[in-house]
């Protein structure tokens, strides 16, 4: 299939979209969609002829026909309970292929004046509330899967904390995938907006039923006001054979304090572009991010954090655990804009490659354009350290127990600076399962 | 307890070790002295079953058992245990469910039941008490961030825990200063039972100031070339290890 003919078969699934369900929407966001659709055909889907998906090849997706709009089986209440914070039961919205669940979701007790709501119906309520921001941070203009997703956007999350309101418990996010007979896509799209002074935590959780191949195609923007805060966690727990692009771009005011804590688990093929702006003096923005990857999965991510006003500060922190036939891409940017004097920006990416097949490919990227600034990064890929091992050893573990303790260390460093206790109790026991998987898959002959 | 007997180990195939004898009874406290590179910490490393030394010849008995038969977390098991002169960092694990995974393994060859969390806390915080120690170390990832002296006291604090019938130190001193040495010779000195036994390595004498040997070893050129009682440790403190004529020291 030429690329052109894979772009025609987008453009026709677009036009039956624009038709059908997307047709109700309020005429800026139809001109948003001819525009992205646009960008899109112009663009295509990348090849690993350009540098920033050198290591990661789409062809998987752009061979693959994936139907749009699906309606798969709906999944029982029951079945999405292993998924959710169990604390945290109150906000949580959930979205079965890219539409929102009234049955499944579970919305009550928020602080007046704050939204938890799907995209679609922030859409018909709050027109001119969503389009004061969506689409005024994620760049579609140079992001082919950017452009698509806006190309097709509808639904999705919708968070609004307005000016001064601190919400106590975590929103939770589930986008569940129940795929059809045949492989399906599915478009969310998310926007966080928390204002001056206010303060959030937000889980997205993505997972996917059965094993059958979809693709999950995602942006999520994040607006954190002057002086607000947003704590935000993601964990991303597709199905085997799944492919998951996600861009996740925020931008922050003055004095503004954004966490954002990725966790890949799942995905035969995951692509994560990570970008945030720190647009007013003062913020500080955190990068915390993990993936653990086995088999053959491949796991891509590309941040890029922006100083474009002084006195900023942003920690990013990234390990990759890979076993098996494995891969792990890591490309760091840093830019300082002409200005961002008394920038203080640390990188760090270590991977631990269990295996001789698995691979690690890390790639730090600095545009420094201010001359009063630290910046430092480093990153290490290499197998477990024998010095380490020794020292276990020689307080009574095995190699076998030495060696999966100082695997979980690598995952638990990152998930310590997780705030949510649930959610941290949960991840930890996700990775556990994984080391006991792998411990049992070399154990058998 | 240890019976070293013509012991010869090499690294990268230079010989370091060539010919140590050393008997250690339970009860007793043995130092070894000597200048830099006479081979002490291999001799620590040896016995704790570094992977980078290759022993030669010779032998060693721990027990009545061959140690180079046992694995070295078989020998930490038996009750043997090495405090690093470089403790090692471990990222994400904090020092207490080190401890905790650490002592279990340890209780499990012995038969012993497990201990869960909550039991564990219980004994530490008798061990604690035994060396006078709070566990402000406790929930930090093991060494990560240490300073040089909470990295030795974070060595002794293991060895307060897990209970080694025969404890090696590995010049546990140096790098700490007068207070911090006087803290931890303390807590040696108060982990000292009829039934367990200490050797000592260390390159300067001050140490013993504070923890009293019953015998004094130096290793020089790989060998042990004089022995006595504490008393040797003040003669070297005041003529230095050259009149001790020791063969060509090993770098």
């Amino acid at each position: 299939m030429t690329a052109a003919q894979v772009v025609d078969r987008y453009r026709a699934q677009h036009e039956a979209f624009a038709r059908n369900g997307g047709a109700r929407v309020p005429e800026w966001v139809r001109a948003l969609r001819a525009g992205a659709l646009a960008r899109f055909t112009e663009l295509g889907f990348p090849t690993t002829k350009q540098e920033a998906w050198r290591f990661t090849s789409v062809q998987g997706i752009a061979e693959t026909a994936f139907a749009h709009g699906a309606t798969g089986e709906v999944p029982a209440a029951k079945s999405i309970e292993r998924l959710e914070l169990c604390e945290a039961r109150r906000h949580l919205a959930v979205f079965v292929n890219g539409c929102f669940s009234a049955l499944l979701s579970s919305v009550s007790g928020l602080p007046a004046g704050v939204r938890v709501s799907s995209l679609a119906d922030a859409l018909a309520r709050d027109p001119e509330l969503v389009e004061r921001h969506l689409a005024r941070y994620a760049r579609l203009e140079d992001n082919a899967f950017v452009a698509l997703n806006t190309a097709f956007v509808q639904d999705g999350a919708f968070v609004y904390v307005p000016e001064g309101t601190v919400m106590e418990e975590p929103v939770q996010l589930l986008f569940l995938t129940a795929p059809g007979s045949e492989p399906t896509v599915s478009h969310p799209r998310s926007l966080v907006v928390v204002e001056r002074t206010a303060r959030v935590s937000v889980v997205e959780t993505y997972a996917g039923q059965g094993d059958g191949v979809y693709w999950t195609n995602a942006v999520t923007e994040i607006m954190v006001g002057d002086g607000a805060r947003a704590d935000c966690y993601r964990v991303q727990r597709e199905s085997e054979r799944a492919f998951h692009v996600a861009t996740t771009q925020s931008w922050q005011g003055q004095g503004s304090v954004l966490s954002f804590h990725p966790v890949v688990f799942g995905a035969a093929l995951s692509r994560h572009d990570i970008g945030a702006v720190l647009d007013g003096p003062g913020g500080l923005c955190t990068l915390n991010g993990l993936y653990l990857l086995a088999g053959r999965q491949h796991a891509d991510h590309h941040t890029t954090i922006d100083h474009a006003r002084p006195h900023c500060e942003s920690h990013e922190y990234f390990n990759g655990v890979l076993d098996d036939q494995s891969r792990g891409v890591f490309n760091g940017r840093i830019i300082v804009r002409r200005g961002a004097q008394r920038t203080d920006s640390k990188q760090t990416n270590n991977n631990l490659v269990l295996s001789e097949e698995a691979r690690a490919d890390s790639q730090p990227q600095l545009e420094i354009y201010a001359d009063d600034v630290k910046c430092t990064h480093g990153a290490t890929l290499g197998p477990i350290d024998q010095r380490a091992l020794f020292y276990l050893k020689s307080r009574g573990l095995s190699p076998d127990e030495a060696r999966s303790l100082l695997t979980y260390g690598f995952g638990a460093e990152i998930l310590e600076r997780m705030e949510i206790a649930p959610l941290r109790v949960q991840l930890e026991r996700l990775v556990r399962a994984r080391l006991l998987r792998r411990a049992r898959a070399r154990r058998a002959p | 307890m240890l019976q070293i007997k013509n012991l010869h180990a090499s690294v990268d195939g230079n010989e370091i070790l060539r010919g140590v004898d050393l008997a250690v009874n339970i009860g007793e406290v043995h130092a070894i002295m000597g200048p830099n590179g006479s081979g002490k910490s291999t001799l620590a490393q040896v016995l704790a079953g570094h992977p980078a030394y290759n022993v030669t010849e010779g032998s060693v008995l721990y027990e009545g058992r061959d140690l180079f038969e046992m694995d070295p977390e078989v020998r930490a098991r038996e009750g043997m245990f090495l405090a690093f002169q470089y403790p090692v960092e471990i990222r994400g694990i904090t020092n207490a469910y080190f401890l905790r995974s650490a002592l279990n393994a340890i209780r499990k060859h012995r038969g012993q039941e497990e201990l869960d969390p909550v039991d564990f806390l219980g004994v530490l915080e008798e061990k604690l008490k035994v060396i006078g120690w709070d566990d402000s170390l406790m929930n930090r990832p093991v060494n990560d961030g240490f300073s040089g002296g909470e990295k030795k006291r974070n060595e002794i604090l293991q060895m307060a825990v897990l209970e080694p019938r025969l404890a090696v130190l590995d010049e546990t001193d140096s790098g700490l200063d007068i207070d911090a040495l006087k803290t931890v010779a303390s807590a040696v000195n108060k982990l000292r039972r009829p039934d367990n036994a200490t050797i000592v390595v260390t390159h300067y004498q001050r140490l013993l100031n504070y923890i009293t040997p019953d015998y004094v070893h130096v290793l020089s050129g790989g060998r042990i070339v004089k022995s006595g009682g504490k008393e040797l440790a003040h003669e070297l403190e005041a003529k230095g290890y050259d009149w001790l004529k020791a063969e060509p020291a090993v770098a």
